[in-house]
């Protein structure tokens, strides 16, 4: 292995890479666009839920329990109906996702202190929304009956709930750090996957081969440019997660360059291999896609939690290094978790990224068939 | 006219069912996707990793455990002895939720003096620990009135909220995934089936020779989307098959109906693979592309995440996703078994939107043809 060699490989990338601008400007764009669409748009935090009320009772404390649901932020009243049949039209159409009856008794009955009923319908086909809606009316219905009882009450058992890391339940939080992951992933295959396929597309690769260049020393060269930029990619995606939408990072910054840089190395490397094997740019921009893609972003836990797959599913979870990179991310960021806590995934990361890195060398052959 | 569009279909899948690269694109990759979503898209919380601290180890602590095990939502897999250990079972992410349970529970309990319990929840996943939250609290709660011997209990009226599910009363997160699956294989198939024949032409240098050939722009063009619509009507049924006879998703509208409405979704679908074929040079480009504009679309679609809590501006960005409307149409034939009288809306918008999306792109087409 000569230094030269790499150097001059390096070099000759830098240089082309340098002529395809929208490549490089693709590294940075694909990133920043991803970020403002899942920093702004992708929330899993339900408020303003569509309500329309069927109040048959219109007393004051029939309006004070509604009030009781839009002060809480969670539930926008859309408008008031008069007859049950109205409800199905506004939960069919998706105008609503909640109707609220209240029997015309129910003041009455409130006041003689007698018990009653209240009616509330859930539009569950967006299970996660109902599921949370759901917790939110008992919340409600807790405090107003409260309310109603004249004097304050103890609850026989208070359960205390303290969350930790993410206090506000800020699903942003979640989100971002783990979609660091996804978006390094699909980059760096977008990059490299090419690279070699590109030499074999122009016919440069005859070149290559009469060169005395060994095949170690040419993955190493081609490798290099390219984790130059990913790693820049990695610092500005990190700086903009924190500066711009303000997503906490507890932990230590270093720890969080020198694990993604290890990630770094195993994604580079496989996207070599893909390019090799691939062949032709086609053929190895789509198997980089899917290879990418879909397990980074299904199969990584960033979103989906691993634990709610079924058993073979998550089996071939422990195949896709986005989740190592993802626990790591969520780690550092929110937890502050320090090495001892991560040296597990660190060290599988690291043996992923040496047996790509060796089988992309292996498979790389000097001949032109 | 037809003879000639006829032949051009006939070419087009003869090129597709040649290259096996294309055949496995077809058919084992919305095979795969289904299956991940299928299964992995789940947002349904259960036999979460509990630790349960239990300083009282009575026989009221281990009712409580045994209620919240029973439930299914909480498996008690820890243990601790100090709060130290929970403190590392959550930092190494091991158990999502803690709880402890004071020494003296159960005395205060039999006495009727109110009591506390501690549960720590790892925030980091903010769904799943506002789910896990709702849980805890109310079986917690339901504990407390079945328990409650207290002579404190106030005489009031109790109000009793009766929540019902309507369209999907087990909140399967299934039930809304999969509905979902189908508008978002449909429009990647279809958008990488057009953008690629027109490409790959122009690639081979063989869209000089079909240039010489009597053909006209406006029939090679429907020669080259037929195929892609035939391919995502295909797709469509396979996927609600499978839909309805392994994952168990409920399909409680007409078929015909949604057969239309695929129909109908395939106009601007077509009409942006078109567009996207007239932007790119290689197919490699048009896979970018396609990825670039798919990303963007399957995010401001609601197909994950609820419009109404998106930010207004792209809230306005939303409505002109085609994948917007479909998604409103899919999920409300598979789970609401509405027809057309609730519909419409979505479709026409649905049709208009294609109908200027395939023009222009037509006009596009043909020009860069001439």
């Amino acid at each position: 292995m000569k230094l030269a060699r790499i150097k001059a490989i390096t070099r000759k990338e830098f240089i082309q890479i340098r002529r395809d601008p929208m490549s490089l400007a693709m590294a940075f764009l694909l990133p920043l666009i991803l970020l403002f669409i899942y920093g702004y748009a992708v929330t899993f935090d339900v408020d303003r839920i569509t309500t329309v009320v069927y109040d048959m009772d219109k007393s004051s404390l029939s309006r004070e329990l509604i009030n009781e649901f839009t002060q809480s932020g969670y539930f926008t009243v859309v408008s008031s109906i008069n007859r049950y049949e109205d409800i199905d039209p506004y939960l069919d159409s998706n105008k609503a996702k909640v109707a609220i009856v209240i029997p015309h008794d129910f003041s009455k009955r409130v006041r003689t202190r007698r018990d009653t009923a209240i009616e509330i319908i859930l539009d569950g086909a967006n299970s996660n929304t109902a599921n949370i809606a759901q917790g939110y009316i008992a919340a409600i219905a807790q405090r107003y009956s409260q309310r109603m009882s004249s004097g304050p009450v103890v609850p026989l058992i208070d359960s205390r709930s303290r969350v930790w890391y993410n206090t506000e339940l800020k699903s942003r939080n979640f989100i971002i750090p783990g979609l660091i992951a996804v978006i390094m992933t699909v980059i760096i295959a977008l990059l490299t996957s090419l690279t070699i396929a590109k030499e074999w597309d122009r016919g440069t690769m005859e070149q290559l081969i009469s060169t005395p260049i060994k095949p170690v020393e040419l993955v190493i060269g081609k490798l290099v440019p390219y984790f130059v930029i990913g790693f820049a990619d990695t610092v500005f995606v990190i700086l903009m997660s924190t500066e711009l939408f303000g997503v906490p990072l507890r932990g230590s910054v270093s720890l969080l360059l020198i694990l993604s840089s290890i990630f770094l190395f195993g994604g580079l490397s496989m996207g070599i291999l893909i390019s090799i094997v691939g062949r032709n740019q086609a053929a190895a921009s789509q198997m980089a896609m899917l290879s990418s893609f879909l397990p980074a972003f299904l199969l990584s836990g960033f979103i989906f939690s691993i634990s709610n797959m079924p058993g073979p599913l998550q089996i071939i979870t422990y195949f896709v290094p986005a989740r190592y990179f993802v626990t790591i991310l969520k780690g550092i960021f929110l937890k502050g978790s320090s090495l001892k806590y991560l040296i597990w995934e660190a060290v599988l990361l690291t043996i992923y990224g040496t047996a790509v890195f060796l089988l992309a060398v292996k498979k790389f052959k000097k001949r032109i068939d | 006219m037809f003879e000639r569009i006829k032949h051009i279909v006939i070419k087009e899948f003869i090129q597709l069912f040649r290259d096996k690269r294309s055949v496995f694109f077809l058919f084992v990759t919305p095979v795969i996707q289904l299956m991940l979503f299928g299964y992995v898209a789940t947002f349904d919380v259960n036999s979460i990793s509990t630790a349960f601290y239990d300083l009282d180890t009575s026989s009221e602590s281990r009712e409580l455990e045994r209620q919240l095990t029973s439930s299914g939502y909480f498996a008690v897999r820890y243990r601790p002895s100090s709060p130290l250990e929970i403190t590392d079972l959550i930092e190494r992410g091991k158990a999502l939720c803690a709880i402890q349970v004071n020494s003296g529970f159960s005395k205060d309990l039999k006495r009727g003096i109110p009591t506390q319990i501690q549960v720590i929840i790892d925030g980091t996943d903010s769904n799943t620990a506002m789910i896990a939250m709702g849980y805890v609290n109310t079986i917690i709660a339901r504990y407390a009135r079945e328990n409650s011997v207290s002579p404190v209990t106030p005489v009031i009226s109790t109000i009793d909220f009766r929540t019902r599910v309507w369209y999907n009363p087990d909140l399967r997160s299934r039930n809304y995934m999969v509905p979902g699956v189908v508008a978002l294989i449909i429009m990647l198939t279809c958008l990488i089936v057009t953008s690629m024949s027109v490409v790959r032409e122009r690639e081979t240098g063989t869209m000089e020779q079909l240039m010489v050939t009597p053909i006209k722009p406006m029939e090679l063009m429907l020669g080259k989307t037929i195929p892609s619509a035939v391919i995502g009507l295909f797709d469509m049924s396979f996927i609600t098959f499978v839909g309805v006879f392994w994952f168990n998703v409920p399909i409680k509208g007409e078929l015909y109906f949604l057969v239309l409405c695929t129909a109908i979704y395939l106009v601007p679908v077509l009409g942006i693979g078109l567009f996207i074929s007239t932007i790119s040079k290689t197919p490699q480009q048009a896979m970018m592309a396609s990825f670039f504009f798919f990303q963007p679309a399957i995010l401001l679609s609601g197909f994950v995440t609820p419009i109404e809590n998106m930010p207004r501006i792209f809230q306005y960005i939303t409505y002109a996703n085609p994948l917007r409307y479909f998604l409103v149409i899919l999920r409300g034939i598979f789970l609401k078994g509405a027809g057309i009288d609730v519909l419409w809306p979505q479709m026409a918008t649905l049709f208009t939107i294609g109908v200027v999306v395939l023009v222009l792109s037509a006009l596009r087409f043909t020009k860069r043809l001439r």
